[in-house]
């Protein structure tokens, strides 16, 4: 390691763990929003430099770009009292709580992480080694994609699941207020959309092939594709209630239903979960991503709408008026 | 070259640490979100030399992530209901 | 090939200047429509001589286009988002800074 990264990780980490006390310390909740956009970008220059290309292309596309949407939108549905809470004024038993509690836990914390650091062996392979020897039967050439959709497909198949269950949670607070603002929206706001809408979208299906040979996959290209629709729902576009209906909601399950479904096959033919049947894997592997794309952009997008479809017949997220503002 | 790119990115790091003081005073909620318009653009230089630094052409395509999504949040923060009244009062406020 | 090398380090070396200086005018100008012009020249000409610069020693034209492809979606962006930002901030009642 060169001097020059070692500063460039020692300036990344300190930042990091800098920005993070000043979001959490935040009184505005704008402020810690932003700070917390800054942190996603960072984090993300912080798995590059862990040599995990895959997590900082998830990193820079979740983190950075739809959970900060996802939170504006959070923020403007907050009272203005609740956006920006009084100061607290703790008693005394509260002001020297913090202080002890954090002197005792902070120095044990930081004791136990260097002893189990020094116990670590100088240079470990881990299960590269144990991956890459099985890497051609699995039939892709990406060992990430490999681990995460044959060999790990279980945690996967999971993850989708909770991804699922998020937006059934976020269904379940509420019903979709407006969006954005009422009126005409900027030219050149549109302009952009119709620009990076197509690149988003290409730039989604370019991640997702490469993920069968490089850094990119499902989840990355969902990403993308879900930041395309959120730039399209800002650009003041809503889902007909035909959409809203039943299509959407069968694009929500799509991924997982099918990623189920080749899962459980194998069981029907007596085999164990998950295990493709050899020369299909390839095959199966990229349905499956596919589809999961496509779900993965609608389960972000529902996150950052931020409620369920409403019951009436009305566009989803419903249209705001133009003269009075629908603050709630 | 690796380390002369290296050491640009190093640079740039500083420069989006000095950027968050801007974030940090504000005044408005304007100023804090133009800061993230720099860090996204510095943001992109960085994983570039950083590519170029370590041969690893998937930072590139980290780059063109970023360069993409650089504009949601500030489309967001531009076009989010409750926008006028919340940021009247959070100008007139100050910080 | 030691020309390419010098000259690449040369492009990326003069983009510094231009991201010091969106920077400094970040922290330093008065008003927000200041520090949103300041923005731009490092989006411009900062990104614009590393990309250069690296397209310049890039190892097909493939990469080097992927290289500009990165630099103009970064320009429509942020040329974008300094135009919203500036109306809204007009919008919301901020008047820009005069020298009084």
């Amino acid at each position: 390691m060169t001097l020059l990264s070692a500063l460039f990780d020692l300036l990344l980490l300190a930042t990091l763990l800098w920005l993070a006390w000043r979001l959490l310390a935040s009184a505005d909740l704008f402020k810690a929003v932003v700070l917390f956009i800054a942190f996603s970008l960072l984090l993300a220059l912080a798995w590059v430099r862990l040599n995990a290309p895959d997590v900082a292309l998830a990193e820079a596309a979740i983190g950075a770009g739809i959970t900060g949407a996802l939170l504006m939108v959070a923020l403007g549905r907050l009272s203005p009292e609740d956006a920006c809470p009084h100061r607290l004024h703790p008693t005394l038993g509260q002001r020297l709580s913090a202080p002890l509690l954090i002197s005792l836990a902070v120095p044990a914390a930081v004791a136990i992480l260097l002893s189990s650091l020094l116990t670590l062996p100088e240079t470990a392979a881990g299960l590269a080694p144990l991956v890459t020897s099985h890497l051609a039967q699995s039939e892709v050439a990406h060992p990430v994609t490999a681990v995460l959709l044959n060999f790990r497909g279980y945690d996967t198949l999971l993850e989708v699941a909770v991804l699922v269950l998020a937006v059934l949670g976020i269904w379940c607070l509420g019903e979709a207020q407006v969006l954005t603002l009422p009126g005409s929206v900027s030219p050149v706001l549109l302009g952009m959309t119709r620009v990076l809408l197509p690149v988003l979208v290409l730039t989604g299906g370019y991640l997702l092939w490469l993920g069968g040979h490089a850094p990119g996959g499902a989840f990355q290209a969902g990403a993308l594709l879900a930041a395309g629709a959120v730039l399209w729902l800002f650009a003041g576009q809503m889902l007909s209630s035909r959409w809203s209906d039943l299509p959407l909601r069968l694009l929500l399950l799509l991924g997982f239903q099918v990623f189920l479904a080749t899962a459980a096959v194998p069981v029907l033919q007596g085999n164990l979960l998950l295990a493709y049947p050899p020369g299909w894997a390839k095959t199966m592997i990229l349905l499956v991503e596919t589809l999961l794309a496509g779900s993965i952009a609608a389960v972000l997008a529902a996150a950052v709408i931020g409620g369920r479809p409403a019951c009436a017949p009305q566009s989803f997220p419903p249209a705001g008026q133009a003269d009075e503002e629908k603050q709630q | 070259m690796a380390e002369f790119c290296l050491g640009l990115a190093l640079l740039l790091l500083l420069m989006i640490v000095a950027g968050l003081v801007r974030v940090l005073r504000g005044p408005t909620a304007a100023d804090r979100m133009l800061a993230t318009q720099l860090f996204g653009t510095t943001g992109v230089a960085i994983l570039l030399l950083l590519g170029q630094a370590f041969a690893a052409p998937a930072l590139w395509d980290a780059a063109l992530v970023f360069a993409l999504l650089a504009a949601v949040a500030a489309v967001a923060f531009v076009r989010r209901v409750g926008t006028s009244e919340h940021a009247r009062r959070e100008d007139n406020r100050g910080d | 090939m030691e020309i390419r090398e010098l000259l690449a380090a040369l492009l990326m070396l003069t983009a510094m200047p231009f991201f010091l200086a969106g920077t400094l005018g970040l922290l330093r100008f008065p008003d927000v429509f200041c520090r949103l012009h300041a923005l731009t020249k490092a989006d411009n000409l900062g990104l614009g001589l590393i990309v250069l610069g690296l397209m310049v020693q890039a190892d097909s034209w493939q990469a080097a286009a992927r290289l500009l492809l990165i630099w103009l979606l970064v320009l429509l962006a942020g040329a974008t988002v300094a135009h919203l930002i500036a109306r809204q901030a007009l919008r919301t009642g901020q008047n820009p800074w005069r020298l009084s």
